[in-house]
Order: structure tokens, then sequence, then C-alpha cells
């Protein structure tokens, strides 16, 4: 059966969450986009202690036997853990995108141990996020030459048999909530590096390094155009040893790419989450010029023919038409991903569509409302600002095109590149 | 709960229009083009795969409900097939939806089993009006009561077998509100003129419709004495033209596709070229994410929700940008050989212009 409505655990949800948006995050937005990297800890402790009382560890639903299995057995009812990540993140964007990433526990390093780790390292990794401080995770793949080709990677990591440790050297850049994790708490980030520089994708692997190890440093805050609130960090490892059990898979090198493929199939929900964010922001800036358009006394003729509109009409209409377009594609995308369907082009589908739409609104809204638009008096010129994060990581547009092109036309990466 | 999911039920019938879009419709649709018409038997064949007489409730002899979602897939298929042809087969429903939407419940019992219980028969609508400033809610065919009659006089355009009508469904303002009215094909005062040409659609035949002091009985105001709001039956259009311009955008996207994957250039596929790749990837996502957005208004018309009428409105908004934008690039991949009539993708890219105007045209 096609059907459209909020499960009624996640309208409850959104309540909850659109009064913490509304409250805890509007309010200071302005502040804590013209203080770079300040840190938002009444909103962070603030949501250490919501997420907590919820009995949650983080944000990220755990596919494999967290989630999934309890509801079923409880209410026999369909998996939405993933659906409802989104629409907790759609209303957390819609507060402030940037302030969503200083959220304790639910970043990517958090998805990449729920998703590939064994049940002792979800035990070991993700406990901590229960405890009585805000603890916060990171993922680091890109490193100065190596973005979009993340095979390029050279950051190396050396099993030492004599003390059963893995010795990582490398650098990496653009680490989201880095310094949190590892300066500001008691976190962790997984970073990716290969056990054989010869073997390529078959070589790379993901490790656990906790705070505060040795020989992991975190060297550069960026100064960014957008979600400043969010530190994003360059991190220099020298000689970083972590614990054998620190690896995520295997530790030996097959000639498969299955560790590869493992950190390709967190981006399926991922990047529907990514999505999730950029409609958020579009939903912001849909409301606001919706809202200053009727102070003006104009509304919008729904329903006309196409001829007689004008063309602020025409505008809207767009924007609207594109901002439920992108939601549906990302909560299809998340559905699936719920309901364990294969869903790599659906996934980037929702991305590519979404940071789209995202830049294509925020980019007329503040053309629309004049001066108002282009003035630091509204949030609408730093939803512009923040708006364009989307379509750059968890892989660029054109990226996620690709991703999306092999699917539909049935070509690997080594023929369309 | 959300589902992404059709019933059974849905996939079956959707199989069924398929099949009868790709080996039936598509197979003529060349042909009926240039010649400017469709065999009566093709239209027999849609016709009978039953989709209209399956929303229609059994006191009216179909055998099912009206559900717009299953409408909008139904549509989408058909029009897959080719739109000219898909139009063709839906035309008495132009006729039957509205009178089901809002009709009197004597209306019903009256109009539909006669449009459902034969043979496919041109029972047909006139909603459209020649003029650049068009407006369904604001119609120059105007519609005055005169003792137990309405005299209605203006003039449609774009009427679907106009020239071999059973009964028409007319609609005028009365007192500005539009209304419709049902008017027996041999009432005095209609006067069809010569069928239009158009830039698409030219297998489907189209006639201006004249309506001189055309008098009907007031029984015959759809709704009765109380009248009708237009907006659900605005609705049923969006959605239908929406869903059908989904099918052919799908339609050019799949074409393009495999022409893509055959085509060489500079020693590999043209597919290959991530400009073209892009183009690819874009319009698979877009028509995706525009198709959710049809499904979306359908299910919220099969949940009676205010809303949706505004969404219908919306999804269609969407769906014509996705047509123009997706068959206009079909023919740009298949270059210069896009542009010949031998390939498909010139006509869709003709039929897909029409989705701003094609207002009433279509109904689920
Ligand atoms: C604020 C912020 C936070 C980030 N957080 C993280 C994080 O937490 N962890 C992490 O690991 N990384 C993170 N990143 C990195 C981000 O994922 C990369 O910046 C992104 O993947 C692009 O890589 P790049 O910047 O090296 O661009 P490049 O790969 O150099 O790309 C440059 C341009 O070339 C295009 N391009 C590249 N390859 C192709 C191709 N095959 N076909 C067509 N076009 C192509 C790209 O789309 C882009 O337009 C973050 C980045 C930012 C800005």
């Amino acid at each position: 059966m096609i059907e459209f409505s909020t499960p009624k655990p996640i309208q409850q949800l959104q309540t909850v969450v659109e009064t913490v948006a509304v409250n805890m995050m509007r309010p200071v937005s302005r502040e804590m986009d013209e203080n770079e990297h300040a840190i938002p800890w009444d909103f962070i402790n603030f949501m250490h202690t919501a997420i907590k009382s919820m009995g949650g560890t983080s944000m990220v639903p755990d596919s494999k036997n967290g989630d999934k299995k309890a509801e079923e057995k409880k209410e026999k009812r369909p998996p939405i853990g993933y659906q409802r990540l989104a629409f907790l993140v759609e209303m957390l964007s819609w507060g402030d995108a940037g302030m969503y990433l200083c959220i304790p526990g639910g970043m990517l390093g958090s998805a990449a141990v729920a998703a590939a780790g064994t049940p002792e390292q979800k035990k070991r990794f993700l406990s901590r996020f229960m405890g009585e401080k805000p603890v916060f995770d990171a993922m680091a793949m890109t490193e100065p030459q190596a973005g979009s080709d993340t095979s390029a990677i050279r950051a190396t990591a050396v099993l030492d048999e004599e003390t059963n440790e893995w010795v990582l050297n490398g650098e990496k850049i653009f680490v989201t909530a880095g310094q949190k994790a590892l300066e500001e708490s008691n976190g962790f980030c997984v970073i990716w590096a290969t056990i054989d520089p010869e073997a390529g994708r078959a070589g790379m692997r993901s490790f656990v390094v906790e705070a505060d190890t040795p020989g992991c440093k975190v060297t550069k805050q960026e100064h960014k155009l957008g979600i400043r609130v969010s530190d994003t960090v360059s991190i220099h490892l020298q000689d970083c040893r972590v614990p054998f059990e620190n690896i995520l898979g295997s530790p030996t090198v097959e000639k498969t790419t299955k560790g590869f493929k493992g950190a390709m199939a967190t981006f399926d929900a991922t990047r529907p989450i990514i999505a999730s964010q950029a409609v958020g922001i579009a939903r912001a800036t849909v409301e606001l010029v919706k809202e200053k358009l009727a102070e003006n006394g104009i509304e919008i003729r729904y329903g006309l023919p196409r001829q007689k509109l004008t063309n602020i009409e025409r505008e809207v209409i767009d924007m609207e038409v594109m901002l439920r377009a992108a939601w549906l594609l990302t909560i299809k995308a998340l559905w699936m991903a719920d309901n364990q369907i294969h869903n790599p082009k659906e996934a980037s589908m929702s991305k590519v569509y979404a940071g789209d739409i995202v830049v294509k609104i925020t980019q007329k809204a503040v053309e629309l409302l004049g001066p108002l638009g282009y003035s630091r008096e509204l949030l609408l010129e730093k939803w512009f600002r923040d708006a364009k994060i989307t379509d750059l990581y968890e892989g660029t547009g054109q990226i996620n095109r690709l991703v999306v092109a092999r699917n539909m036309l049935g070509y690997r990466g080594s023929q369309l590149r | 709960m959300y589902s992404f999911q059709p019933s059974e039920e849905q996939q079956m019938l959707v199989d069924a229009i398929k099949r009868y879009a790709v080996d039936d419709l598509r197979a003529a649709a060349r042909d009926a083009d240039e010649e400017g018409q469709l065999p009566p038997e093709l239209i027999e064949k849609g016709w009978e795969l039953g989709y209209l007489q399956a929303s229609i409730p059994e006191d009216y002899t179909g055998f099912g409900e009206r559900s717009a979602v299953t409408g909008v897939l139904a549509a989408e298929e058909m029009a897959y097939g080719d739109l000219s042809g898909a139009l063709a087969v839906m035309t008495p429903g132009l006729f039957t939806t509205p009178i089901l939407l809002a009709g009197t419940e004597e209306q019903k019992a009256e109009f539909i089993p006669p449009v459902i219980e034969m043979e496919w028969k041109p029972f047909t609508a006139a909603l459209m009006e020649h003029r650049l400033d068009f407006d369904p809610n604001d119609l120059e065919t105007v519609a005055e009561g005169d003792g137990d009659v309405y005299v209605l006089t203006g003039e449609k355009t774009y009427v679907p077998y106009a020239d071999a009508a059973e009964t028409f469904l007319v609609y005028a303002a009365l007192d500005g509100a539009t209304q419709g009215f049902i008017v027996p094909g041999d009432a005095e005062g209609l006067e069809v003129g010569e069928r239009q040409k158009l830039l698409g659609l030219n297998a489907l035949p189209l006639y201006p419709l004249k309506l001189e002091s055309v008098r009907v009985p007031k029984a015959n105001r759809l709704g009765g004495d109380a009248g009708h709001d237009m907006a659900p039956i605005m609705a049923a259009s969006n959605v239908a033209l929406a869903a059908m311009a989904i099918g052919v955008s799908q339609a050019a996207l799949d074409y393009s596709i495999e022409y893509a994957k055959d085509r060489e250039v500079f020693g590999v596929k043209v597919a290959q070229k991530q400009a073209i790749a892009f183009l690819i990837a874009e319009m698979g996502t877009t028509i995706e994410a525009i198709r959710l957005l049809v499904w979306e208004a359908a299910w919220m018309i099969d949940q009676g929700m205010e809303e949706a009428f505004k969404r219908a409105y919306l999804a269609l908004s969407g769906a014509i940008d996705t047509a123009m934008m997706v068959t206009d690039r079909a023919v740009q991949i298949l270059g210069g050989h896009g542009y010949i009539r031998e390939h498909p993708v010139e006509m869709w890219m003709r039929n897909g212009r029409g989705f701003a105007t094609f207002s009433g045209l279509a109904m689920v």
C-alpha cells in the first residue's frame, strides 16, 4: 500500500524537537555564527540530558541488533529507525544546521561503528555516550590530496606484532567535530587508513582512535563560509598507537574491496541524512519567505494557470514543489534502508536533489527579499551560507550524480569515472 | 507510516497497462501521430483493461472504488506508451469522474452506467477556452438560469472527440463560479468546429465547440440545484496530467539510456561521457522526486484532505517542468538523430510541452 502519513511516534518526537529548535537553537543561531570557534555548551548539555532521558545512546539507529528487533517484537510494526532520524535531523537543521552537527554522539563516527563494528566494539565505543558528560564522535577520511577520490588516501596503519597495536601515520583534514571528539570530551574519531598501500581499495580500513591517544593531534580549525558553529579540523597522526581490537572489519587484506564497500554502504544511510539536513534548511527558508511576503500583503494564488501568476508567485510555488519533492525522495531512500532494500541509487538521488534545491532556494530567497534578504538582521543570509555544505560533503553533487548515473546505466566505476 | 510499495492489485493493473502501453500504444504511436488518428480497435483494447470501470462502484455498474493513487499509477503507465493514445482511452473518464465526484445520486445512476457498461464511446468534456489567459476558475462561457433550464453560451476549445460525442460535460460560469452541465451531443445550438491542429497530440481528435444559447434542463447541472465545488475536479485533473507527464518523461528517459549505451563517440559509449551521464542522472532523479510528489497528492485526495487540492496543483507544476526538461534532454542525448521523426523523442518533446496547457484533458 502506498502511504504518506507520518508515524505517530515520530509525530510526537517532532513536536518535542520543534520546541528545542525554536527555544534552544534559533535564539542563539546568530550569536554562534558570529563567534566562530565558540562551543554552544548550553545547547549541547541540554541535548545530552534529553537524549539520555529518552534512553538513547546516540541518534544513530543500530540496524543490526538494536532498534529493529525491539520495535518488531514490541508492536509488530515496520522498522522506522532511519526515517525517525531523518525527521529529527530535518527539524534540528530547520533550527540551525550547524548546531545540529554539535549534538553529542550522533555523527559519522558512531554511524561507522554501528554499521561495521562487532558487538564488543559497539559496547566499548558507543556506551560512552550514556555517561555523565556529553561525548562526541567524528570520522576522518579526507586528506589534503584525497577528497572525492577516497581511494587516494595515504594515511597508513601498520601492525606492530610485538605489542599487537596498530601504528597510524598521516594527515587528515576537514574532520567535522574532531575537536570536540578528541579534545573536548572522551570521544573518538574513526580514522581511515591503508594497511597495504599496494592493495588500493582492498587495503583500506577504519580504526577507532580515542581521545587522548598519544600521536593523534588536532592541528587546525578551519574558518568557513557557513555552519561556523561546527568545528572542522585537521588531524595529524604521528606514530599513533591503538589496540589491535580498534580496527573495524577484517584485519587482513583479502583480494576484495569489502572493507571499502563497507564504508560506501554507510553512505546509503548517511547521504539521505545529509539530504534531510538540506531539507530542514530549505523549509526554514521557504517558511520565512512566505511569512515576509504575507507581511507585505503578497498572497500566493495557488490554482491559477501559470500565465496568470506573478513572478514571485512562480518562484514560491517552485520552491514548495522542490522542497516537498526533496523530502519525499529522502524519506523513500530511508524507508528502503529501514526495510533493508538495497538503496545506493535512491540514497544518492536524495542527496543530489536536496543539495541542489536547498542551494537554489536559499539563493533565490536572498534575492527575493531584497535588502532584507541580504542583511544579517535575518537568519536568511546565514542559511544561504549553511546550505552549500550539503552539496559538498558526504560526496559532492558530482560524485553523487556519478553514483546515480552508474546505477541507472548499469556501469561500474571503471566505465564511468 | 510511509510506504512506497503499490498493493498487489495495483501492481497487477500497472503491469497489464504497461504491456498494453508498450506493445500496442507505443507500437502504433508514430503512425497515429503522422496520420492524425488512432485505430478504434487500439482504443477499445485499452478500454477493456478496465481501469475506469474498476474505479466506479457496483451501484453504477462498475466493479470497484475510485482511488486517485491507483489512478495516477495507471495514468503514468498509459502515457508511458503514448500520450495521445492514453488520453483517447481515458476520454470517457472526463465525463464520468466529475459526475462520480460531484453529481447527485440521480445523475450518477442515469449518466454513468451507459458509459461503463458499453464498449468505448466518445463521452467527453469541454473545459478550456481559446485565449491566452484561460483560467478554469474564470470562464467566459456563461450559464444563465431561465425558468427550469440553463442557457449556455460561449466557445470551448480542445474538446476530445467532440465531432462524435454522445454527451458532453460542459463547464460554464454560473454567477461567476465554474459549474459543470451535462449536455446531450445533439443539443440545439451546439456547433463543433474544424478539427484543431496543434504542436503535439496529433493523433487525438480535438475540436472547438461553440454553444449558442444551448438550453439544458436544470436537473443537468452537475450536483443539482446546489451545484458543486470545482476544486476536487481540478485536483483529479491535475494529478492525472502530472502522472502522465511523468509517464512521458520516463519513456523519454528510458529511450535515451538505451540509445546512449549503444551509440559510440570518440571510442566510448555516449553514456560514458559525464556530460551525458549527468544529464541522465538528473533526469532520473527529478522524475523520481516529482513522481513521489504526484503519489502523495493522490494519496491526500484519497484521504479527503483539504490540503490535497493545493498539493495536486503543486504536483502538476513540478511535472510540467519535469516533462519539458526531460523530453528536451532526450532529444539532446540523441543529437541530430533526436530531431528526426524516425525516433519518438521529438514527438515526446512536442507532447511534453503541452502539460501546462492541457487543463481538464485527463481525470483520475
Ligand atoms: C565543512 C566540512 C566538513 C567536512 N566534514 C568531513 C568529515 O567529517 N570527514 C571527512 O572525511 N571529510 C569531511 N569533509 C570533506 C568533504 O567530504 C570533501 O571536501 C568532499 O568530499 C570533496 O573533496 P575535496 O574537497 O577534496 O574536493 P575534490 O575531490 O578535489 O573535488 C573538486 C571538484 O571536482 C569534482 N570532482 C571530483 N571528482 C570528480 C569526478 N570523478 N567527476 C566529476 N567531478 C569530480 C568535485 O565534485 C568538486 O566539484 C568535510 C568538508 C567540509 C567543507
